[in-house]
């Protein structure tokens, strides 16, 4: 039983057609294992101990509610989040035997993303702290210290997260990898099915060229699944529902913050230029 | 095209005696089984060796799928019942000429009378690319051939096209609609009774099909009620030649009519979609209205409303257009002015 479906084309050449469907289940499956191990790992594992606290000084100035996500980014979020799931189910539903007029659904959901995702790309590139969502150097030192706490070798407490943690900035990554794929070979996909943008070609590409761009589209998309059963995972846990509730909410509160992230590190807004006449000094 | 290579792949060939076996058999194999029939369609398939069932479930044995059977409140047609049969049964060419129309213009005498009632409307698309084997999307794959700038495309469909353009060349198909013609199908889960137009689907909800049966489904009559026995009954086939061929389009209707004025009527055609259509808006449009020239013209204009031609079939607007015309005024007075 392989990965993928294969087939004939009419010039005899066999080419790839799409995934296998039992990788749907595959993935749910890997979902809900991830579910199950990390849930085991919190509850009887995980060490979560950071240095040293920051100096009442600091904390003084902040506000009550620490800002998190601006209103355009929050926007963006649900309507991605939204247009994922059609995604989803009209991909998926169909394959577990439930019939609508799916890929009608499908594309639209999958424009709207189109759009949502460039839309953040560059309110991600020029309106917000860019570097944010990305890995540093302090993070992989964190991790480090982190997996050595938890092999029971004693080591220096790592720092408090910065705006993300690590997971999510390595979640971030793959899900641009991922939402890449999907958009870029749903778009190529668009000229094989009518649609208002542009004239059906199906002749755009070669037989093979097809069948891979099929796959990959296939393989990111049942990635996907297991990528959103995590994203709905964390965000339902009970330790990280303050950071649920600023997708919502925008802000979440000082304590929050000071017991999760690092001042030094997420620097809030509005006392960032003080913050830097300060470090300046 | 598929070479016809004339030998079949192997298969297990059962032969129930009962509708519950057969329904048992269709219900251990699942996709593994292949219903046979009158097996005009699917002896093509299985020379063409382009389906591979491991299991062939004849249904020829079983007396009670045969018959034509009158009950109180209308007809019902066993499902194996022959079209040669349907077409010369005394009560459905007196009651229900319009099934009897239809049946006799099915291919030739010699497929009428091996082809059954339940084969001719459950029978699978004629698209060529899909019967020779292609990788077609209704055969699981990523394309359309048909739909294509070169795609030889002139029988296909203009109406509900949803990624595959096959239509559904059933003639009886469109006359039970217009009839308000009931399908008994044998499921897993027991007997169900379906709307006749409910029992065809079109790639927008499944592309690998072109009816509701699942593995394991059996349809097993076609039941007529009296609503529309006796009604005024208008069916017409267009095709390339005038014996032993499928039809380009088909129309069917059934009307009352009082004086010149069109009390109700149930109007269908076929082979301009994956599935017989059944011209709701139309029937709305024409109740009450006088039974002359302008509202069928009125009629065909908004039966063909939403149309989009491929490259090779836009004579198929025209088409419908006038057979609908035709459908509701008749031969005679449907000149058409353009």
């Amino acid at each position: 039983m392989g990965i993928l479906e294969w087939a004939t084309s009419p010039l005899g050449q066999k080419i790839p057609i799409h995934i296998a469907w039992f990788l749907i289940w595959v993935a749910l499956i890997a979902g809900l294992t991830f579910l199950l191990v990390h849930a085991i790992y919190v509850r009887y594992f995980a060490k979560k101990d950071f240095v040293s606290d920051p100096s009442s000084a600091e904390t003084l100035e902040l506000p009550a509610r620490i800002p998190r996500h601006s209103l355009a980014a929050r926007l963006f979020h649900w309507i991605m989040a939204a247009a994922m799931f059609v995604l989803l189910f009209t991909a998926f539903l169909p394959k577990a035997g439930m019939q609508f007029n799916w890929a009608t659904y499908h594309w639209i959901a999958g424009s709207v993303l189109t759009v949502s995702i460039l839309f953040h790309i560059i309110h991600a590139t020029f309106y917000l702290d860019f570097w944010s969502i990305w890995p540093d150097r302090s993070d992989v030192e964190d991790a480090w210290r982190r997996s050595q706490r938890f092999m029971g070798k004693t080591t220096v407490l790592p720092r408090k997260f910065a705006k993300y943690p690590l997971e999510n900035k390595l979640y971030h990554g793959v899900v641009i990898l991922t939402g890449l794929a999907v958009i870029i070979t749903g778009i190529c996909m668009m000229f094989r099915v009518r649609t208002i943008f542009f004239p059906r070609n199906p002749y755009l590409f070669s037989d093979m060229t097809w069948g891979m761009m099929y796959v990959l589209h296939g393989l990111a998309g049942v990635g996907l699944i297991t990528l959103t059963i995590v994203h709905v995972y964390f965000a339902v846990r009970p330790e990280k529902l303050p950071i649920t509730a600023s997708m919502i909410v925008g802000s979440m509160s000082r304590e929050f913050y000071l017991k999760e992230h690092d001042p030094k590190r997420w620097v809030v807004e509005g006392l960032s230029d003080q913050r830097r006449m300060t470090d300046g000094d | 095209m598929a070479v016809i290579r004339d030998v079949m792949p192997a298969f297990q060939l059962y032969q129930p005696s009962s509708v519950a076996d057969a329904q048992r058999l269709l219900e251990q194999n699942g996709q593994d089984a292949l219903v046979l029939a009158g097996g005009l369609d699917s002896m093509d398939w299985l020379k063409d060796r382009i389906k591979k069932p491991g299991v062939v479930v004849d249904l020829s044995g079983i007396d009670e799928l045969k018959g034509i059977r009158e009950a109180t409140d209308g007809v019902e047609i066993g499902a194996m019942t022959t079209l040669t049969e349907v077409a010369q049964s005394p009560v459905i060419r007196q009651k229900y000429g319009l099934l009897a129309q239809a049946a006799e213009l099915v291919a030739s005498p010699q497929i009428r009378n091996q082809g059954t009632i339940g084969g001719n409307v459950s029978q699978d698309t004629r698209c060529w690319y899909y019967r020779a084997g292609w990788p077609c999307y209704r055969a699981g794959g990523n394309i359309c051939y048909a739909d294509t700038p070169v795609g030889r495309n002139r029988e296909h469909a203009i109406l509900d096209a949803e990624r595959c353009v096959a239509v559904n060349p059933s003639d009886t198909a469109p006359a039970c609609i217009a009839l308000d013609a009931k399908y008994v199908v044998m499921t897993p889960k027991g007997k169900q009774s379906i709307d006749a137009q409910d029992y065809f689907i079109g790639p927008d909800l499944d592309i690998t099909r072109m009816n509701i049966l699942r593995p394991g489904s059996l349809l097993t009559a076609i039941r007529i009620p009296s609503t529309w026995a006796n009604a005024e009954f208008y069916f017409e086939k267009v095709r390339d030649r005038n014996v032993w061929d499928f039809p380009l389009m088909n129309v069917a209707s059934a009307m009352r009519s009082s004086g010149d004025t069109i009390q109700n009527i149930r109007i269908s055609v076929n082979a301009v979609a994956a599935r017989p259509l059944r011209l709701t808006m139309v029937e709305d449009s024409v109740r009450g209205k006088p039974r002359n020239a302008a509202t069928g013209e009125a009629a065909g204009k908004l039966a063909v409303q939403g149309a989009v031609p491929l490259q090779f079939n836009a004579y198929k607007i025209p088409l419908m257009r006038n057979l609908v015309k035709r459908a509701i005024i008749g031969v005679q007075e449907a000149a058409w002015a353009s």
